[in-house]
């Protein structure tokens, strides 16, 4: 008996080691926010002697982080309401509807997961330009695209759950196929809708490849796409470049903090059954 | 009478393939336009001398040959299969050993499932420019301060890109691994366990005989997302080396990137995204063929 908890104590102060470790780099951005730029090259990994929040009001302002991130919450917002919208009717009509057209369609979406970003951009962005589609309003139709597939198959496996004899009650009832899913099925998806909106969440607000190449413009640019340029102002200068990223991670954060065991349930879900 | 059921008949289909069709439509549209039309037409690109400025003209495998002598291209091929190579080894053992670790009783193994967890729900980019900070700040003063020469010079070399990008990567998605693996050592049955506890196994007879076998299937997962996530690698290796020392330390996406947007040769960097879609697809088929397979077999 005692060996074993002496095991276990042994077990907890590795964790406890390996924890620290692991979220020492956050430690580093945070206390090196604070510093001077002088302070931060004589004590790089102690606690700031003052803190110092000039940093972060240059910062905010050379990021212009009003504008960036209503720009990232919206894209952020409006993309997973259309990709949950159409991806949960697509799933609904493929799954009901049994016959040879639904099998192929389904099959299709499913096939396409596998072609990477990177071997479509380039004439994406190409055939874009020239119906002048790089916007606000194109890349939120690019992310429907790019997340349609995996948010349908989620769907269509939650769709086998639910007995179909519920929606031909309500049609006999004289509701049509449209309120039918809105209003009985769809609210019983919300397991399937957590996952999707998990999942597609940390893809769109973290995205830059997909943003820098379709808003890279004045006015339009999201958070990633604002945090690349400043950083490469700020190579010299750590501690403004520090306080950049601190306000960058935060929201991430707070949502992690706040919603951490649906994420959890939507990583595993998600991983799983791709 | 006849004429009439049969009018019947046919009247309902078209009123069911009316809302079909409605739920269907903005979704297909949207993967046609941006997936599916824009890969079948970047085969065609890949085979014309597209520039984005001249008019395209088709010049066959013109594209696909002047890879073959195109050294920066093999070097970001070769770098990233090493890369993939050691990185997938070394996440599964680091995503294992914490799954193992934070799976037991002890204090405080949420909040250790937290800690591991949290790089990987902030984007490449940021953490790339963190580990940045970390390699040539933080580990120059330390550094300085303990004489110890392993330290300097990070990122200034191929070899310490290499490991900065496979440090960074393993820090992030050894979390995302080990979520996976909980969830299947969770499933393991205690009593399985203790029965073999009684019977005397040691924990290592445990781990190989007993709960190995039942995480089988959370293994292929890893090994497969890992495998193709390490293919698609882009906004780390951007933030953190961008290709320095003198492009050693590009991977496949980057150098597409820069030859396509960069040095505005459109056909050529999609020749070399047309080689990318092959490679992941020969890992997703493998992965289906493997998967079936094993579910035969059980």
């Amino acid at each position: 008996m005692k060996k074993g908890s002496i095991k276990k104590y042994l077990l907890c102060i590795l964790g406890i080691i390996l924890s620290i470790i692991w979220i020492s780099p956050f430690y580093l951005v945070l206390v090196n926010s604070f510093k001077t730029k002088k302070e931060l090259f004589t004590s790089t990994l102690g606690f700031p002697k003052k803190m110092l929040f000039s940093n972060y009001k240059q910062a905010a302002s050379d990021l212009k982080l009003g504008e960036s991130f209503v720009n990232s919450v919206l894209i952020c917002i409006i993309s997973i309401s259309i990709i949950i919208i159409f991806s949960s009717m697509a799933a609904y009509a493929l799954q009901r509807v049994k016959r040879k057209s639904s099998t192929i369609i389904f099959l299709g979406f499913i096939a396409a997961m596998l072609i990477p970003f990177q071997s479509v951009m380039i004439p994406l962005v190409a055939e874009f330009g020239k119906i002048k589609m790089l916007n606000s309003a194109g890349i939120v139709f690019m992310y429907l695209g790019f997340g349609c597939s995996l948010a349908i198959f989620l769907y269509h496996g939650a769709l086998k759950g639910i007995p179909s004899s519920l929606d031909e009650a309500a049609l006999i009832d004289g509701c049509d196929r449209f309120r039918t899913f809105w209003l009985i099925i769809f609210p019983m998806l919300k397991p399937a809708t957590v996952t999707v909106i998990v999942l597609d969440m940390m893809w769109i607000w973290n995205d830059y490849l997909l943003p820098s190449l379709v808003i890279n413009k004045e006015g339009m640019r999201t958070l990633p796409l604002m945090i690349f340029y400043f950083f490469g102002q700020y190579t010299r200068q750590w501690n403004l470049a520090m306080a950049g990223l601190t306000i960058a991670i935060l929201p991430v954060l707070i949502f992690y903090f706040l919603a951490q065991k649906q994420i959890v349930k939507g990583i595993v879900s998600g991983a799983v059954k791709q | 009478m006849g004429r009439g059921v049969k009018m019947n008949r046919s009247k309902k289909p078209k009123k069911r393939e009316m809302w079909y069709w409605l739920f269907l439509i903005p979704s297909i549209a949207a993967l046609l336009f941006v997936v599916i039309i824009p890969f079948l037409v970047g085969i065609y690109y890949s085979l014309t001398n597209w520039d984005g400025v001249n008019p395209t003209k088709f010049i066959g495998f013109i594209n696909y040959k002047s890879l073959i002598g195109d050294q920066l291209f093999w070097n970001a091929i070769i770098f990233t299969a090493k890369y993939a190579f050691v990185f997938i080894i070394i996440i599964n053992i680091m995503g294992l050993g914490l799954a193992m670790l934070v799976t037991r009783v002890i204090p405080g193994k949420n909040l250790m499932r937290t800690a591991f967890y949290l790089p990987n729900l902030i984007g490449g980019l940021i953490l790339g420019f963190i580990w940045n900070f970390i390699f040539v700040d933080v580990f120059q003063t330390i550094a300085e301060k303990t004489g110890i020469a392993w330290f300097n010079g990070w990122l200034s070399t191929t070899n310490t890109g290499f490991w900065g990008i496979v440090i960074i990567t393993a820090w992030q998605m050894a979390g995302y691994v080990m979520i996976i693996y909980i969830a299947y050592i969770e499933n393991v049955p205690m009593e399985l366990i203790e029965a073999a506890q009684i019977d005397g196994a040691s924990p290592w007879q445990q781990f190989k005989n007993i709960i190995f076998p039942l995480i089988m299937p959370a293994f292929t997962i890893n090994l497969f997302i890992t495998l193709s996530n390490s293919f698609k690698i882009f906004d780390q290796n951007l933030s953190l080396t961008k290709g320095a020392p003198g492009n050693t330390t590009q991977m496949i996406t980057l150098n597409i990137y820069q030859t396509a947007f960069s040095q505005d040769h459109m056909a050529l960097g999609q020749a070399k995204a047309v080689i990318m879609f092959i490679i992941i697809a020969v890992i997703s088929i493998a992965q289906v063929y493997y998967t079936k397979n094993k579910e035969v077999e059980q």
